[in-house]
């Protein structure tokens, strides 16, 4: 094969292999399981979310909102921003309760706002008041479930 | 005192640093061999100096000296010796170092073993070694300078954190760096060879070691995070698609490219301006890898914001080790000369798509893990991207791959014979049929994929085999013949027929994650949980008391059709400094399966919340990375492409490939 | 010339990428750099009565009442805390406002050699053994400041130590006009 048509058909390859991905791709975002938008229970008070959208919703446990069900095999609690306030079940097959769950901490929570204005948890991240750590060990801390914030390392001490 | 020696030899390594880029490339320009083999002086005199500054790092942390911030910041006077010592690249200043260390020591072995190199070759890799080097270590002096005090000094460290006391843990950064690291070496000889405007077979022949060399490493380095990952987190998972893991696989996959393209450059002079693109990308990688879990710099934008001077730093690096070489790449590569002709169906037709798709692989990754940052600065909101966008991305593109992996090997050069191949490789199909049906048979519909990947996985396994056989020409010829013909094939062919076994390990391994049993429980002492056809019974728990720590220790006895498999002891562990409850997972391994126990909370009432997984096959995943692994340095240790082997005449090393 | 194009391509891409880079690093700086907006805004501050290190008294919320004030979060285990302090100490001095001081989950003896050493520059310090108030106050870690109006309510809220940029363009400008109104 000339060496012409050996690089246009290169080429082609190339862009077909390309154009595949970015169809792939561009699916993958607009598909309701891969991304997250971020909320506030206020937010989704005042604007609330179709339904199949996929939320992470960050705000504290209330106080006194906590239970869990009989079997063990659901918690219920309640996330609030100071401002609204929005119920969340979580079932605990999806993952570990963090040990640092607690009323009154910074919680995270990833899943959908159901019927009933509830929202329904896959996935719980508990705030994790811990100085600065690895960003590996942050990110794997994060799928146990201790979220930690944007806490940076210490900063230059004058010497 | 001593703190200061360190910093001192820090900068003087950065003086060194500045010397070898410049001189040895004014060296080469001008044909002075004094200035050319100043590049090799300065290098072994730079690993010295960094090599020095991490000795009185690593003793700060050995002697406890909470004088030094980042001392104070990250250990304990009661942290075990061991993981003072790891501590010491727990953290980021630490970790600076250790990158550097390892790149001056990558520097100064290219000076030592490359005397054979021609002069002005080995000047200017060094030379951009040298700047990758003076770059680091500026970045470290000026943003993350290990040596800071605190005055005065406090008591004592605040570095007890119990997760990171873990070998696992401990040990995969250097591997990691090791890779990421080596892959500088084969990104200098690119750029070297831009500069020079010259990229043959022998220059192929010098670069395969050293990316081979740290290939092997960050496959290791990548399997050890996600088998930590496995063990600590206690849900059985072990690969996320989080930007830590993505960070360190995104090299790994253009480096195996890179691998694969150095062969058609050394076998056949092509693909030339390919693998030097390649060899770019791999390093790019690396940096931006690095960087990207720097305190979440890119992944998250606030974190620039956070140290908008080590941001700025960050991006301005990136342009210049980046850009740069993009730019001499668009200016030279087009005048390189291609090589020989050949065929689209042909090994080198089947090494270019590996090429392409790993890169298009590396493309998906590379979205998903920045369209977050992406959408945020362009004003998108706050999103995240989960592991369903890289399920249906890079799983398919990958999958494409992976079936053509058994018959890439079986194409002649030149021009293939994609029939004949096909044929060579009728027991490969036949055993993922027999597999296939064998699977369907006895598992449920839903897990269609999964049986479609174990059969996948047995193409590969059977068809790398089948490619073996077809070089000792079993079967065709008297056994005696087959194993003499076998003994004497080069190693570079039994580390490629290792480390695509490797692969499809690593590939039943995955694929037999759908078979995951899990059973979530509140169990109280005595009573027994069925799974997977084993029986776990909670004997009793009990609170124990640890050197540092305090913990509940449950007891549980797991029997097989009444024999005794294992007694397992899972912990939840309270830190007496930190305070941080932590579960220490009990697994049993027979390497056909993990038989994985949970301590979850205790209800108050006497019963516990306990999580058991059955995971069949999932050491396969990780046997899998070590087999690659092997193959490797299986390959590293092949004697053709040893430094120093492009002085030896290429028909002699043709007659003993027996290609 | 045509020929050389395709090659000048991974030159753009990246140069395009780094393009989002430095964006996003712009836009950055004049955004907020805590992932949970902080839930305190505007919210009157908690109520509490501290009792105080050692024999010195402590501060109740009562006495912030009328004030505009700085009350900062803090702990002798917590290294940042340390860097941190010569910068307080330029704040409580430049904004002429009172500064507080919360010892958060911490010893007295150890706050009160902390203290000792590096100087205070607090008014008053209360104490948070078990951190009972940071919860309160949606405190998640060490240091934090807070900036609380006349009227009680929480204005400014910082989750990360103070820099020099937040002090000058984040806290002063605040505090002046809240003296002002």
């Amino acid at each position: 094969m000339k060496r012409k048509h050996r690089r246009l058909l290169a080429v082609s390859v190339a862009l077909g292999l390309f154009a595949l991905a970015t169809a792939l791709v561009l699916n993958a975002l607009n598909s309701s399981g891969a991304l997250a938008f971020f909320a506030t229970p206020t937010d989704l008070e005042q604007k609330p979310p179709p339904p199949e959208r996929r939320i992470r919703l960050g705000g504290l446990v209330e106080t006194g909102s906590v239970k869990r069900a009989a079997d063990g095999r659901s918690l219920d609690f309640r996330i609030t921003d100071g401002k609204s306030t929005v119920p969340v079940t979580y079932d605990i097959a999806n993952g570990p309760v963090p040990d640092l769950f607690r009323e009154g901490q910074g919680v995270v929570v990833e899943g959908k706002l159901g019927s009933g204005g509830i929202f329904r948890a896959d996935t719980l991240l508990a705030k994790h008041d811990e100085r600065y750590m690895p960003p590996e060990v942050a990110e794997a801390l994060k799928r146990s479930g201790h979220w930690q914030g944007e806490h940076p390392p210490a900063t230059e001490a004058k010497p | 005192m001593i703190a200061e020696l360190g910093h001192f030899s820090l900068a003087l390594a950065l003086m060194l640093a500045l010397v070898q880029s410049v001189a040895p490339l004014v060296g080469a320009a001008r044909g002075n061999l004094g200035l050319m083999a100043l590049g090799g002086a300065t290098a072994i005199a730079q690993f010295a100096l960094v090599a020095l500054a991490f000795a009185v790092l690593a003793h700060a942390y050995v002697i406890s000296d909470f004088s030094l911030a980042t001392v104070a910041e990250n250990s304990h006077s009661t942290k075990p010796l061991l993981y003072k010592i790891t501590g010491v690249w727990g953290n980021h200043e630490g970790s600076m170092v250790l990158w550097v260390l390892i790149l001056s020591l990558f520097g100064a072995a290219v000076a030592w073993f490359g005397t054979s190199l021609p002069p002005d070759l080995r000047a200017r890799v060094l030379a951009v070694q040298g700047m990758i080097g003076a770059a680091f270590l500026a970045f470290i002096l000026f943003t993350s300078n290990p040596f800071l005090r605190l005055s005065p000094a406090p008591l004592d460290g605040q570095g007890m954190n119990p997760v990171l006391q873990d070998i696992g843990l401990a040990i995969h950064p250097p591997f990691l760096y090791l890779g990421y690291v080596g892959f500088s070496v084969a990104f200098a000889f690119a750029v070297a060879a831009l500069i020079e405007g010259r990229v043959d077979a022998a220059w192929a022949r010098w670069v395969r070691p050293w990316t081979l060399a740290a290939w092997c490493a960050l496959t290791i380095g990548i399997a050890l995070g996600s088998w930590w990952a496995y063990y600590t987190l206690g849900w059985g998972g072990w690969w996320y698609w989080d930007p830590v893991e993505n960070a360190s696989f995104m090299p790994w996959l253009v480096g195996t490219a890179l691998l694969h393209s150095a062969i058609v450059v050394e076998k056949r002079d092509a693909l030339k301006t390919w693998t030097i693109l390649l060899a770019i990308l791999t390093f790019a990688l690396s940096l931006i890898g690095t960087f990207l879990v720097r305190s979440g710099v890119l992944v998250s934008v606030h974190a620039f914001a956070v140290d908008p001077a080590r941001g700025a730093f960050i991006l301005v690096l990136l342009a210049v080790a980046i850009g740069g070489p993009l730019i001499l790449y668009a200016i030279r590569a087009p005048s390189f000369q291609g090589g020989g002709l050949f065929a689209p169906i042909s090994r080198e037709g089947a090494l270019i798509l590996n090429n392409l798709v790993l890169t298009v692989c590396t493309f998906t990754v590379f979205v998903g893990t920045l369209w977050p940052l992406f959408l945020d600065a362009m004003g998108g909101g706050k999103i995240s991207v989960g592991y369903p966008f890289f399920d249906w991305t890079f799983v398919p593109l990958s999958v494409l791959l992976l079936v053509a992996v058994p018959l890439g090997p079986l194409l002649g050069w030149k021009r293939g014979d994609l029939l004949a191949a096909l044929q060579r490789l009728m027991v490969a199909a036949g055993a993922a049929l027999v597999v296939a049906v064998a699977v369907a048979a006895i598992a449920s519909p839903a897990h269609a994929l999964a049986t479609a990947g174990l059969a996948l996985a047995a193409w590969i396994g059977f068809g790398d085999l089948s490619e073996w056989a077809e070089r000792v020409q079993l079967l065709r010829v008297p056994l005696r013949t087959s194993l003499a013909r076998a003994r004497h094939l080069p190693r570079g062919a039994y580390g490629m027929t290792l480390a695509h076994l490797g692969v499809a390990i690593t590939v039943a391994g995955i694929a037999a994650s759908a078979w995951d049993q899990e059973r979530i429980e509140i169990m109280h002492p005595g009573e027994s949980l069925a799974i997977s056809g084993y029986a776990a019974r909670l004997d009793k728990v009990e609170p124990i008391q640890g050197p540092n720590y305090t913990a509940d220790r449950a007891t549980f006895t797991v029997t097989r059709e009444g024999a005794l498999v294992a007694t397992m002891r899972p912990e939840r562990r309270l830190f007496t400094v930190q305070r941080v409850p932590t579960t220490f997972t009990a697994i049993h391994s027979d390497l056909l399966s993990d038989f994985y126990v949970v301590l979850g909370e205790s209800d108050g009432k006497g019963g516990w919340t306990v999580r058991i997984y059955e995971k069949p096959l999932v050491p396969w995943i990780w046997l899998g990375c070590g087999v690659m692994a092997l193959g490797g340095m299986v390959s590293l240790s092949d004697r053709r492409w040893r430094v120093g082997a492009a002085v030896r005449s290429r028909r002699a090393t043709a007659a003993a490939a027996g290609d | 010339m045509l020929r050389r194009l395709p090659y000048l391509l991974p030159a753009v891409a990246f140069a395009a990428l780094l393009g989002y880079f430095l964006a996003a690093l712009l836009k950055s700086e004049t955004h907020d750099p805590s992932e949970l907006p902080s839930v305190m805004l505007d919210q009157p501050a908690p109520d509490f009565a501290l009792e105080g290190l050692g024999d010195k008294p402590g501060f109740a919320r009562s006495d912030l009442a009328g004030k505009v004030v700085l009350v900062n979060f803090f702990a002798s285990w917590c290294v940042p805390c340390r860097a941190e302090h010569p910068l307080l100490a330029r704040l409580a001095e430049t904004a002429g406002v009172p500064l507080y001081g919360i010892d958060y989950k911490d010893k007295p003896a150890d706050a009160e050699r902390f203290l000792s050493q590096y100087g205070s520059p607090f008014r008053t310090v209360g104490v948070d053994p078990k951190g009972r108030l940071g919860i309160d106050f949606g405190v998640t870690g060490v240091p934090e400041t807070f900036l609380i109006d006349k009227s009680g309510k929480i204005r400014f809220h910082r989750a990360l130590p103070l820099t020099p940029e937040a002090i000058d363009k984040e806290i002063l400008p605040l505090v002046q006009a809240l003296q002002k109104s």
